[in-house]
């Protein structure tokens, strides 16, 4: 009999519009993989960076109300493909088992609008249930182009694999490397795979965020990486969208494809261009992916 | 600011953090600095994270939280992992945050805004909208920064990237209460 991987699956606000290609690429990924992905039904904001600060007991209520959501699903866990929402959500259900008084409030809440959550339901990244729980053997059950001779830098961002993940080094992730080499392209050394891309700075202090975001395109090249692999729409987007921009702060070139490891690894999985959306990126990704395995 | 109130500013903080989950950790700081270290955000700082704390001691946080320093933190969780006394530093941060937008202790700046448009345009609609979200943020900052970003908007719209009309959750009214409930909560505490 064969396994069922089955998850919830929390899609996410970029996902709907600027990271759109991210949502494509990562449903199309699991279809080939044999991982069923079933949308929240009506999820909302995950509570996010941006909204912790002003007010973070309303923050763990968003992040609650879709855990409810997906609690529904008995003993289904819930994958997500962002970082940011990623870390909100365990964070969540870390602070309500170690705070019973916050865990009171957050259920009240919930009560008020008619749901209830306890505070169990698994939060994972998809990027963690590939590796770790699908597999080398049945990911390279599925490969059909081999993707040797593509030098990548395999970018995981802050938030996947701290603090509250126990599914990677905080330090120097290596679960996106190791996805790589399944797939036969060859990771560069990188030790910047875990520093900030530049956040919510890259729009709101500018020079901050170019600098930040400039050391990591800036390390890649200097790698000989043909290309920047994430795992997060927000890193994708900071690093695809103002390298002109950086290489006018910074005074040194800053371009470089930059994708998604769903759409590395949908490369290697025989998925197409259009399956992927590699068109909606920013970088010239396709070229870059065509030049190895011919026209997608 | 009067030495009186910046006490009080201290004292109020201090009992936020203590809310947070290991917050009172934070009585056992060493001021070793790997906080400051790690934080890929330090160098912009007026007050790296190790002074933050060394303030709040000397019951000058104000000079903190009237400075550029909290908005720089970029939430990357360095601090927090590196940090040995395993004081949960950047939820430490979000307290400087929420204090100093609810003190206003400083003009709303940019980072400020954008938190401010976004909790907005989130209870609106149940989700974030990206359009309203930048429309807003540009507006209320600096409208040339704005117009600086149009080509780059229009690369993504040529991309299908951008969704101008915005979508709202069916459960908005169910969520609004559960927000009124907690903001309620809240007030009730002492
Ligand atoms: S790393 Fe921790 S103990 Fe060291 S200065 Fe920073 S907060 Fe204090
Ligand atoms: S979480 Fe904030 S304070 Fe801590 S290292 Fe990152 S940017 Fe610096």
């Amino acid at each position: 009999m064969s396994e069922k991987f089955r998850y919830s699956y929390f899609p996410g606000c970029s996902l709907m519009a600027t990271n759109r290609a991210y949502d494509i690429s990562t449903r199309n990924v699991a279809k080939t993989l044999g991982i069923e992905l079933e949308e929240v039904d009506d999820w909302n904001c995950c509570g996010a960076t941006a909204y912790m600060p002003i007010r973070e007991k309303r923050a763990f209520v968003l992040s609650a109300r879709n855990l409810a959501i997906a609690s529904k699903k008995k003993d289904q866990p819930l994958a997500t493909v962002c970082n940011a929402c990623y870390v909100v959500l365990k964070k969540t259900n870390k602070y309500m088992a170690e705070n019973s008084t916050l865990k009171q409030e957050i259920r009240t809440a919930l009560l008020a609008g008619g749901m209830d959550y306890d505070g169990t339901v698994g939060v994972r990244h998809l990027l963690d249930v590939i590796v770790n729980e699908i597999g080398e053997a049945k990911v390279l059950k599925h490969v059909v182009r081999n993707l040797s001779g593509l030098r990548v830098a395999c970018y995981s961002g802050c938030q996947l694999s701290r603090p509250f993940s126990d599914c990677d080094d905080p330090e120097y992730p290596k679960m996106m490397e190791r996805l790589a080499s399944w797939l036969g392209a060859e990771p560069v050394y990188f030790p910047l795979s875990a520093k900030c891309c530049g956040a919510m700075a890259m729009t709101t202090s500018r020079e901050t965020g170019y600098a930040l975001g400039g050391q990591i395109l800036h390390a890649a090249k200097q790698q000989g990486a043909h290309c920047i692999v994430t795992a997060c729409p927000l890193c994708q987007f900071n690093l695809e969208g103002y390298q002109d921009e950086i290489s006018r702060a910074t005074g040194k070139e800053s371009q470089i494809p930059v994708l998604y490891f769903t759409q590395l690894l949908g490369c290697a999985l025989g998925l197409s261009g259009q399956e992927l959306a590699l068109s909606e990126s920013l970088t010239p990704v396709k070229p870059l992916l065509e030049n190895r395995v011919g026209s997608l | 600011m009067n030495p009186a109130e910046s006490a009080a500013i201290c004292q109020e903080f201090l009992d936020s953090v203590y809310t947070i989950p290991h917050g009172e950790k934070i009585k056992e700081c060493i001021q070793c600095g790997t906080c400051s270290a790690s934080c890929p955000s330090s160098a912009a700082m007026e007050y790296g994270p190790r002074e933050i704390i060394a303030s709040l001691r000397a019951g000058m946080l104000d000079k903190v939280l009237s400075s550029n320093t909290v908005w720089l933190c970029v939430s990357c969780y360095s601090c927090t992992v590196r940090c040995p006394a395993a004081i949960p530093f950047t939820d430490v941060m979000y307290e400087l945050k929420r204090i100093q937008t609810e003190k206003k202790v400083s003009k709303d700046t940019g980072p400020t805004v954008m938190a401010k448009s976004f909790v907005a345009v989130v209870d609106k609609y149940g989700r974030n909208h990206e359009t309203e979200l930048l429309r807003k943020y540009f507006f209320q900052t600096n409208p040339f920064d704005g117009i600086r970003n149009i080509p780059l908007a229009l690369r993504l719209i040529y991309r299908k990237r951008f969704h101008l009309r915005p979508r709202k959750i069916k459960g908005l009214t169910a969520l609004k209460k559960m927000m009124s409930a907690i903001d309620n909560h809240r007030k009730e505490q002492p």
